[in-house]
Formats: structure tokens, C-alpha cells, sequence
């Protein structure tokens, strides 16, 4: 049996992951819940921004925290128009449609970055970096713990807005209800658009919180929107608690599954746990029967 | 005039289902807008609200042209559509499709309006964070004309209000319009119920096939021998 000082620093670890795991999915999954697609874009998206972050520090010196207020606009204003004005318009309003130019999406932006930022694996180094934070004796980078706490803040503000807002009250109503929608004068594709902005703006925030204690490369996105699927899957598609809850079992189980089977087997359990929820609970632990 | 519609042509594309159609409401009316199904009624309130391009003619509201307006603008200038099937947000509890009804227009009396829906229809205070798709049938209409009334309408266009209800609640529906016209409403009121409709309505028309074969008062509505056969089947 595995001792308690190595697994309570483990759990930890995978609280702290799975926090920015949740925070990837919700963008995720609040984009699926209203549009009813799944963003294959999402992993190029967050990948864009992580190479936000880093040159940002990079060639300006703006510390990865201090990004926040310059790469979560950024990102949402990127995703409204790159909604307004290519998925919502190429998609003719068929779902195969817009999954198509989602896949696309993401093979341009990845390319792209290959052709502009080459394929090096690239680090920040702040002063933080190699910091840690004493927890009930465990050794916890501190990185890591503001990445925990901001990953938590964001969506804390991301659940305020969908549920205490009208705009919020617009996305679930646009989610469930267009043709009602539009008759108490919703814009839907302004809506639409503002779902898909916030969900970028989720992956920007990430992006500010992974880096100072990740790293950056072209594909660093696939392995994110894998482990972000996975959790949407797990949580029930289109539910937001599910994806926060999701978040952080996934998150544990990496990191458990690490102590036992090594860094990189350590994913295995994640894609266990996917196949079960697929096999036993499809419409997954929150979501409701299709 | 509120509402004044003139040869609109429109359906979908490339089917037209109006086939020009001239009508208006005046301001404190109800109008029934009667038909059997796939006359072109739904067909009608859709291309007014903007939901539908219309292919030809003219509407205005209160004197304005909205005939290529956005949905969002006619809303907003208080023309407001309770849709057939109610299309209430099933995932959202009542308080929030009340709410929603103000998304667009009348969001400052917000918390008044409310108010004044809850006074209008005790049952939907009592299941205010209940969601919208757990209520019944007669509910959810109540819900969606509370949403329209949210919306602070000059002219509030009604869809098949009775459809799906038992004879009961048909009968408190009818009375309810007839309330709300009685304190100032306009009411543009699209029915497939045709006695019912006519016992309040000020004025009628009568739509076949895109066109309108009938306008005028119930009484002379009920005076013409084939129509009366048509639509009351007597």
C-alpha cells in the first residue's frame, strides 16, 4: 500500500490539475451545450493562447498573472468573431457542418504556429516558477496552487454569468429553445457568439494559470482537449457542476494513476474511466437522458 | 391603426403561403385571425414578427415600416408573438422565462411586471423556481403569455392559446384574453377555435389558402350561411 505522505501530495497535484481541467471542459461543454457541437478547435485555441502567454513574457517581460486582463478579452473576442464570422456562416445551419469547420479550424491554427513559432518546446521562467507552497507537509509548486485557485475564481465568475445574468439566461434559453428564444427578441447569433467567446475566454484564463508551470509547443492542445472531452463525457454533456466535478476526478486519477503506473501510463485510468462512463453511463454523471 | 398589413406575400421560400394578404388591428381591439390548419396562420404571425422574410407587400406598426425588420426590433417596439406549443425554455424555472420576457423591452419595470404576471396567474408564483418543462400543459400557456406580457406589448399576437387545453381551461383562457383587452390590451388573436374566438373578438378574418375569404364582424361572420357551414360546421 502506497504511503500517505505520497499520496496526500499526489491528490493534491490532481486537485490542482483537475481544477484547469474543469476550467478547459466548461468552455467546452458551454459550447456544446448551446451550439451542440464539440469545438475541435478547442485544443489549437488553447495552444494560441498559451503562445499568447509566452510571448507576451517573452518579448514584453508581462508576467503570465498580469496577462490575465489582455489574453481573456483577447480570446473572447477572437472566438465571437471566428463564430460571427466563419462557423456560424459556414455551417448553414447543419451540426455536421460546423464540427467540419471546427476540425479545420484546428488543423489551420496548429500549422500555423507550426510555421510561425516552430515545433521547440518552449518555458517561461519566473521567479515563481520553481517556488513551492508547504501543505500539511506537502511540497506543492506554487504555480500550481494560484493555477487551483484562479482556475476556481474563473469559473465561479463563469457560472455567475450563466446563471445570474440575462445574457446568461439567454445562452441556456438559446441552448434548449431557439424559435422561443428569438420571440422574447434574443439575437441568437449574437448569443451564439457570446457562448463561443466565453468558452475561448475560459481557455485564456487556462492558459495564464498552466504556463508558468507547463510548457508551450504546437500540439500541446490535443492532449488538453482529449483529457477536456474525456471530462464532458464523464460529467454529462452540456452540464456545467459535471464539468467542474469531472474536472477533478480526472484530474486525481492522472496523478494517482501516475504513482502507480508512471507520468505517461498514468493517463491510462482517464481513458478507463471514459470507456466506463460510455459503457454504463452514457448521458454521464449530471447530464440528462438524451 | 396599430398594425396595418397590406398584400404581404411571404412563406418558404420558394413556396409561398401568403398570397397577399390586407388586414389591421386598431389600437384596444381583439382580431381573430381564424382558418383551418395550413391555412397560413402561423405562417402569417411568423412573417410579421420577422421570424419569416416576407416576399411582398407592406406591414407597419404604429404607423412604422417593419416589414424588413429584425425580429429583434419588432420586439422591441413591442409587437410581441406567444407562440403555438408555447415554446417556454424547459430548462429554465419560471422566474427565468418571466425574466426573459423582458430581455428586449421592458426591462426597467422589471420586478413590477412580475409582479403583476404573479397577481395575473397565483399558479406560476407557486412554482416560480420550478422548471418550465416539469409544468402541465395549461401551465406552460400560462407561462408563455406571462413571458409575452413581460415584454410590456402594444400589440400581443396570441397562437392557437386554447390548443391542448381541456374544455375548462379553454373556457378561463378565453376569459383571461377578454381580461386583458378589457385593460387595454390589443390583441391579435390567431385560433383554430372559431365559437369561442368570435364570442370576444370586436372584428374577424377568415384566411383559406394564403388568402383572406372573409373580413368583418362575428355577427355577419355568423349571418353568412357557407362560412358558418365552413367553420362552425352548423
Amino acid at each position: 500500500m502506497l504511503e500517505l505522505s505520497i499520496l496526500f501530495p499526489a491528490l493534491l497535484n490532481g486537485l490542482t490539475m483537475g481544477a484547469v481541467y474543469a476550467l478547459i471542459a466548461l468552455g467546452l461543454t458551454l459550447i456544446y451545450g448551446v451550439l451542440h457541437i464539440i469545438n475541435f478547435a478547442h485544443g489549437a485555441a488553447l495552444m494560441m493562447a498559451l503562445y499568447g502567454v509566452y510571448y507576451l513574457k517573452d518579448s514584453a517581460g508581462i508576467d503570465p498573472y498580469l496577462a490575465l486582463p489582455v489574453v481573456i478579452p483577447v480570446m473572447f473576442a477572437a472566438g465571437y468573431a471566428l463564430q460571427r464570422g466563419v462557423i456560424g456562416r459556414a455551417s448553414h445551419g447543419k451540426d455536421e457542418n460546423i464540427l467540419l469547420v471546427t476540425l479545420g479550424i484546428s488543423i489551420v491554427l496548429e500549422n500555423l504556429a507550426l510555421f510561425l513559432f516552430r515545433s521547440d518546446t518552449r518555458t517561461i521562467d519566473t521567479p515563481y516558477t520553481l517556488s513551492t507552497l508547504d501543505i500539511a507537509g506537502a511540497m506543492i509548486s506554487l504555480p500550481k496552487v494560484v493555477a487551483f485557485g484562479g482556475a476556481l475564481v474563473t469559473a465561479a465568475v463563469l457560472l455567475l454569468i450563466v446563471y445570474g445574468t440575462d445574457l446568461g439566461r439567454a445562452i441556456r434559453a438559446c441552448a434548449k429553445e431557439r424559435q422561443g428564444a428569438k420571440l422574447v427578441g434574443i439575437d441568437v447569433d449574437h448569443v451564439f457568439a457570446m457562448s463561443f467567446g466565453i468558452g475561448l475566454a475560459c481557455l485564456g484564463a487556462a492558459a495564464c494559470f498552466l504556463l508558468p508551470a507547463y510548457y508551450v509547443n504546437p500540439t500541446v492542445g490535443n492532449g488538453f482537449v482529449l483529457i477536456a472531452f474525456t471530462v464532458v463525457v464523464l460529467g454529462g454533456m452540456g452540464s456545467f457542476s459535471g464539468a467542474l466535478l469531472g474536472g477533478f476526478i480526472i484530474g486525481i486519477v492522472e496523478s494517482v494513476g501516475g504513482l502507480w503506473l508512471g507520468e505517461s501510463l498514468g493517463q491510462i485510468g482517464i481513458f478507463l474511466i471514459f470507456i466506463a462512463v460510455l459503457l454504463f453511463r452514457p448521458q454521464g454523471l449530471f447530464g440528462a437522458k438524451a | 391603426m396599430l398594425l396595418e398589413i397590406s398584400s404581404l406575400r411571404g412563406g418558404y421560400k420558394p413556396i409561398e403561403v401568403l398570397r397577399g394578404i390586407t388586414m389591421h388591428v386598431d389600437d384596444g381591439e381583439i382580431v381573430a385571425v381564424l382558418g383551418s390548419n395550413g391555412a397560413g396562420k402561423s405562417t402569417l404571425n411568423n412573417t410579421v414578427c420577422g421570424l419569416f422574410p416576407a416576399f411582398g407587400g407592406e406591414i407597419r406598426f404604429e404607423g412604422r415600416d417593419i416589414t424588413r425588420a429584425r425580429h429583434t426590433d419588432i420586439v422591441a417596439a413591442g409587437l410581441i408573438q406567444v407562440p403555438e406549443g408555447r415554446r417556454v425554455f424547459p430548462n429554465l424555472s419560471v422566474l427565468e422565462n418571466l425574466r426573459l420576457g423582458s430581455y428586449r423591452r421592458g426591462r426597467e419595470r422589471r420586478e413590477q411586471n412580475l409582479e403583476k404576471i404573479f397577481a395575473l396567474f397565483p399558479r406560476l408564483r407557486e412554482r416560480a423556481e420550478q422548471r418550465a418543462g416539469t409544468l402541465s400543459g395549461g401551465e406552460q400557456q400560462m407561462l408563455a403569455i406571462g413571458r409575452g406580457l413581460m415584454g410590456e406589448p402594444r400589440l400581443l399576437i396570441l397562437d392557437e392559446p386554447s390548443l391542448g387545453l381541456s374544455p375548462l381551461l379553454v373556457e378561463e383562457m378565453f376569459a383571461l384574453i377578454k381580461r386583458l383587452n378589457e385593460d387595454g390590451l390589443s390583441i391579435l388573436l390567431v385560433e383554430q377555435n372559431v365559437g369561442q374566438s368570435l364570442e370576444i373578438a370586436r372584428r374577424a378574418y377568415v384566411i383559406e389558402n394564403g388568402v383572406l375569404n372573409f373580413e368583418g364582424t362575428p355577427a355577419e361572420l355568423l349571418a353568412n350561411p357557407q362560412l358558418k357551414r365552413a367553420y362552425l360546421g352548423i
